[in-house]
């Protein structure tokens, strides 16, 4: 069965398709990447899946139930984790205390008063941490992490909410080539070791063709083409819209 | 010709720059490669005066620019190209240029509007737009024309290719040849090699905020392991 | 017919002055980000300036529009002196800083006004040629309101034409979205920043020279007016001129007709159209969610838990304080209880603001309610003193609960302006509505129960209240709900992320912080046994921000060290004449000179010294 099942989806801004008729399929363990050119409705797109914006029409059902039409907090609750493209995190806090905040969020712990913060599921955020390799950083400050660090970081926050489906938007933007292969091979692994399935955007098209199991391409708001990368490469549609001649990538492929 | 020494810099407690030089020849590209946080948006945000707290030298043309402020940097010939565009969203395309305009300098190739949206076919159609309207692709093209209404010698592009479809990016390479064509200097901030090689004439490394190499693509491609293990390609 | 048609009049009227002070402030805003406390006062030196100027003239209706024109000028000037010597230099400062700076202002001028006009309220002219009313439909209407008509569209399109015909104002417009760029593309944004304070403080200046046919000049028109100026900016949008239009004519005619079925509307009116306005648009009728102010702040390190060492150190501070009534006179006890107050007062406003990042202008509310309400409570329901002192917090409670729902649904300095307003319509309320609350007289005989009545015996049930209540402050700052508030504060994306509800969150850190405010306010007026509208006002709310901001705001200890230092001056300099113009100059200095505050200070100097390493607070 299909973790995330995406149906119809559109929405429009002042008479403006943004998205339209957008439906795929994500399956258990899939790593789905959603590319296309700059203004194609990708963000739009990861907004209506996690909340931020309501479909005029679709429906977004993940593992069954529809997500459509609640709220960006509850969305996560269900098992929807997030990356973001600028990275995210509470920089007046440690390493461990991000990942204990979502912790403690996760067991509805948040209007306690009285307990201290530090000291609640010590545990698991080091074990969370140990799966991105993160322990060793554990107790710096947020604030003095390098970029790399922080994306694995908010990896490791994703996680405390045991999602069936993790978003990734741009992932490895802003990052240099060795670190984004390692980026996405530990995010591979994580994909396997707890079934997760992922969803990203992406612009660089190396990691796109080196990592995705499938490629989703929009333009105009509509999907164009879906498939392999090979397939994907040689659509001579998308190669129009978007790959150009592909002088600037190198597009090893799978 | 531009000139940076011995360049350091900090913003609070973190230290970016560890003595950065580099020179940017009379119509040259040079492109300055690095990983994220190697301090290549950092020299250029020096250079351009936006960083306070620096040492070493900058000069262009053999005047001192380590204490003008940027209005100053910019009337010296040094026109900016940020990272993250910052056009003006409330602003029409036409006002976001007429912001950029300046009189014509002496050794500066003059720009007029007729001759940017030639090189600009889109944002001609698009003059009366506010920025914010644009896409993504077309307010890359809005900075970099509303830089050049500043008549500026020599431009810094800050990474003009970063989050941009690679069809764009083509249309990029294609306006950096013309910038040159027309007796500009560019230094141009880059992470994606293949796109550095198709539009400089020369590459100059930086990591943890010192320069690491400084050549030819050519000497480049015929030492891998300085790309190997500075930009981890 | 008639008659509507004249209260119609009379509301355009009035939107014409409202809408000249609050353009000013909003152009000032929109390009420096700066919240201008001192418009108020540029306002009021108009309207003296141009009634000297009048007066000296006397010289028909060419004289007469010649001094207002002068005036305004002067006024002009004037804001290029403030920008030059202060402003310009904390523009990067957080928003707190530059708000207690143009305060310092505020106290300066009102000084210097005291000094040159002295303190009697003076009536103006009437406005030559056009003193008379004019019939319209049988009703008479004064023919300076039509002017004043006139006047206000007038304006409105000259700035519009300005900022959208010339260059300059294309510039001008360009550095409110984005000032570093501005930089780099060539334009010297330090004197396009003074021409634009230098243009609004003039609009400031003329609008009050305008006032004088209409209304008496007094020392009190600077901070009567800022309250209303602030509310028709955040209505219209800051920054946006045609919004400040808008808005003032909306809440002046509304107004003109309200209070005909409830003449004491007029205080609670503009609260309640900004309250429905922000619901429907965050940031106003034509504002945008704009570049935040400031630069980049140094981020915050994380909190540690106390160490043994460091909580013996404070247990000793405890039981010294404790001590104190006994070796020192029963005027120390008092004055000690006005530090303990001070401190609470500050640490409360301290986890709204450096905790919850939620900066208010408008905190002295919750304090005053408390306040208040124990005094009403003992008045009217025969409370004796331990129930009534419960009644504060949950009445400021209860009242942070009301205003905090619509602030936290804004942030950064539309949050602290929606605060400052809370703050102004409970003040006008509680001097308004003299039955209930004694209005101006205040409400008196508010003595503690017999078996705390004596100096010492109070000093020890404040000193249970205030250390009780700094204590459960500090616990909750360590306990998952003030982390959640610093996550919400760091970034409400990643915390909405990880399945918070933001909203609710500061909401109810909001409310946390007004109930140990009111708990403040109950303390304080037992100890002074009397209780007025001041401990509401604006200089309470300023008084708290000063606090924090001696402390320096990245410490919890900061506003304890804060409120202790200002209370000592603040007793010192309260003796002396003039001593505004002293307590302004001491909050410039300390804003330009030591901007982390008197706990960074020390901080310092003990690094300095060595005695402290990495271990904070």
């Amino acid at each position: 069965m299909s973790v995330l099942e995406v149906r119809d989806l559109s929405k429009s801004f002042g008479g403006v398709e943004a998205v339209a008729d957008v439906s795929f399929d994500l399956g258990a363990g899939e790593f789905l990447a959603l590319i296309g050119p700059n203004g194609a409705g990708k963000t739009t797109c990861f907004n209506m899946l996690n909340g931020y914006l309501r479909p005029d029409r679709g429906s977004v059902k993940l593992e069954g139930r529809e997500l459509v039409g609640r709220r960006p907090r509850a969305i996560v609750r269900m098992g929807v984790g997030r990356t973001f493209q600028i990275t995210r995190t509470f920089l007046s806090m440690t390493v461990r205390e991000n990942v204990q905040m979502a912790l403690i969020s996760h067991h509805k712990r948040m209007f306690d008063f009285w307990s201290r913060a530090v000291r609640m599921y010590e545990g698991e955020a080091d074990a969370l941490l140990d799966l991105v390799s993160m322990r060793d950083q554990a107790a710096r400050p947020c604030s003095e992490l390098a970029y790399g660090d922080l994306k694995r970081l908010e990896l490791a926050i994703a996680l405390a909410h045991e999602p069936a489906l993790l978003l990734m938007d741009e992932p490895t933007a802003g990052m240099a080539p060795s670190e984004r292969v390692a980026l996405m091979a530990l995010t591979g692994e994580i994909v396997k070791s707890r079934g997760v399935s992922v969803l990203f955007t992406e612009h660089d098209m190396d990691v796109v063709f080196a990592h995705a199991h499938r490629i989703l391409v929009l333009n105009r708001g509509r999907l164009i083409a879906e498939g392999s990368g090979a397939e994907i490469r040689e659509n001579p549609l998308v190669q129009e819209v978007y790959l150009g001649g592909g002088t600037v990538f190198a597009a090893e492929g799978v | 010709m531009l000139k940076v020494e011995n360049l350091t810099a900090r913003y609070g407690r973190a230290q970016i720059l560890n003595g950065v030089s580099l020179e940017l020849g009379g119509n040259e590209v040079v492109a300055l490669l690095g990983r994220n946080g190697a301090g290549k948006s950092t020299t250029m945000k020096c250079i351009m005066g936006l960083v306070e707290q620096k040492t070493g030298v900058i000069s262009y043309d053999g005047a001192d620019l380590m204490r003008l402020p940027p209005h100053m940097i910019c009337r010296a010939g040094i026109g900016y190209v940020p990272e993250e565009r910052r056009i003006f969203p409330e602003l029409t395309v036409a006002e976001n240029l007429e912001v950029g305009r300046r009189p014509k300098r002496d050794g500066a190739p003059e720009w007029t509007l007729a001759h940017l949206f030639e090189l600009f076919p889109n944002l001609a159609e698009r003059q009366g737009n506010l920025g914010k309207q644009l896409s993504g692709g077309e307010q890359q093209m809005l900075t970099i024309a509303r830089t050049l209404m500043g008549n500026p010698s020599a431009v810094l592009l800050d990474e003009p290719s970063e989050g941009i479809a690679p069809v764009i990016v083509e249309q990029m390479a294609r306006v950096i040849a013309e910038l040159k064509a027309e007796g500009l200097s560019v230094l141009i901030s880059e992470q994606n090699l293949y796109f550095a090689r198709a539009v400089a004439d020369r590459a100059i490394i930086i990591e943890k905020g010192a320069l690491r190499y400084e050549g030819s693509f050519a000497d480049l491609d015929a030492h891998p392991e300085v790309s190997q293990q500075y930009l981890a390609v | 017919m008639g008659f509507y048609l004249a209260q119609l009049l009379t509301g355009l009227a009035n939107a014409s002055s409202l809408f000249l002070i609050a353009c000013g402030l909003s152009i000032i805003f929109g390009v420096t980000r700066i919240v201008n406390f001192a418009h108020g006062s540029f306002y009021m030196v108009g309207a003296y300036l141009a009634y000297s100027l009048v007066t000296w003239m006397d010289g028909g209706i060419f004289g007469f529009w010649l001094s207002l024109l002068v005036a305004a000028l002067i006024v002009g000037v004037l804001g290029l002196i403030v920008e030059v010597t202060i402003l310009r230099r904390i523009y990067h400062a957080p928003e707190l800083f530059q708000l207690v700076a143009t305060f310092g202002v505020v106290l300066i001028v009102q000084d210097a006004a005291l000094a040159i006009w002295g303190a009697e309220d003076l009536l103006g002219p009437r406005a030559p040629g056009l003193a008379r009313a004019v019939r319209i439909l049988g009703e008479p209407i004064p023919e300076y309101d039509l002017a004043l008509i006139v006047i206000g569209p007038l304006v409105l399109g000259a700035i519009w034409l300005l900022f959208h015909r010339t260059r300059w104002g294309i510039l001008v417009r360009a550095a409110t979205q984005d000032r570093e760029m501005v930089d780099a593309l060539g334009v010297n944004q330090r004197w396009l920043f003074s021409a634009v304070f230098v243009l609004g403080s003039a609009l400031a200046g003329l609008g009050g020279a305008l006032q004088i046919p209409r209304e008496a000049v007094s020392l009190q028109m600077d901070l009567s007016v800022i309250g209303e100026a602030f509310v028709v900016v955040v209505i219209g949008g800051m920054g946006s001129v045609s919004g400040a239009f808008v808005a003032a004519v909306l809440i002046s005619v509304l107004n003109a007709f309200a209070i005909l079925i409830f003449p004491q509307i007029s205080i609670v009116l503009p609260f309640v159209v900004m309250a429905v306005v922000l619901i429907v648009r965050p940031y106003g009728l034509f504002g945008r969610p704009g570049s935040e102010a400031g630069g980049a702040e140094e981020p915050e390190q994380p909190l540690r838990l106390m160490s043994r060492r460091g909580a013996m150190v404070l247990a000793a501070f405890v039981l010294i304080l404790a001590a104190s009534p006994a070796v020192t006179g029963d005027f120390t006890s008092i004055l000690l209880v006005d530090v303990m107050v001070a401190m609470l007062f500050a640490v409360s406003l301290h986890f709204m603001m450096g905790i919850g990042g939620m900066v208010s202008f408008g905190h002295a509310a919750y304090f005053g309610v408390g306040a208040y309400a124990a005094a009403m409570g003992m008045k009217y329901l025969g409370l004796s003193m331990l129930p009534a002192m419960a009644l504060g917090p949950v009445a400021a409670a209860g009242a942070a609960l009301l205003f905090g729902w619509f602030c936290v649904r804004l942030s950064g300095v539309y949050l602290a302006m929606l605060t400052l307003a809370a703050a102004q319509i409970l003040w006008g309320v509680t001097y308004q509505w003299g039955e209930v609350t004694g209005g101006d007289d205040g409400i008196l005989g508010i003595w503690p129960a017999g078996w705390a009545s004596g100096d010492k015996a109070y000093f020890y049930l404040a000193m249970v209240l205030c250390v009780g209540g700094m204590f459960l402050l500090r616990r909750m700052a360590h306990s998952p709900f003030g982390y959640g508030l610093r996550g919400v504060r760091d970034s409400a994306v990643r915390a909405e992320a990880i399945g918070m509800d933001v909203k609710l969150h500061q909401w109810m850190g909001f409310t946390v912080a007004g109930a140990f405010a009111g708990l403040a306010g109950v303390v304080f007026v037992f100890s002074k046994g009397s209780v007025f509208p001041d401990v509401l006002g604006i200089s309470q709310s300023v008084d708290g921000l000063i606090m924090v901001l001696l402390g320096g705001i990245h410490a919890l200890a900061g506003p304890i060290l804060g409120a202790g230092v200002f209370i000592l001056i603040e007793d010192w300099v309260t003796r002396l004449d003039y001593w505004r113009v002293i307590f302004g100059g001491i909050i410039l200095v300390v804003v330009l000179v030591a901007p982390d505050g008197v706990a960074g200070g020390v901080d310092r100097l003990l690094r300095a010294v060595g005695i402290r390493r990495g271990d904070a607070t």
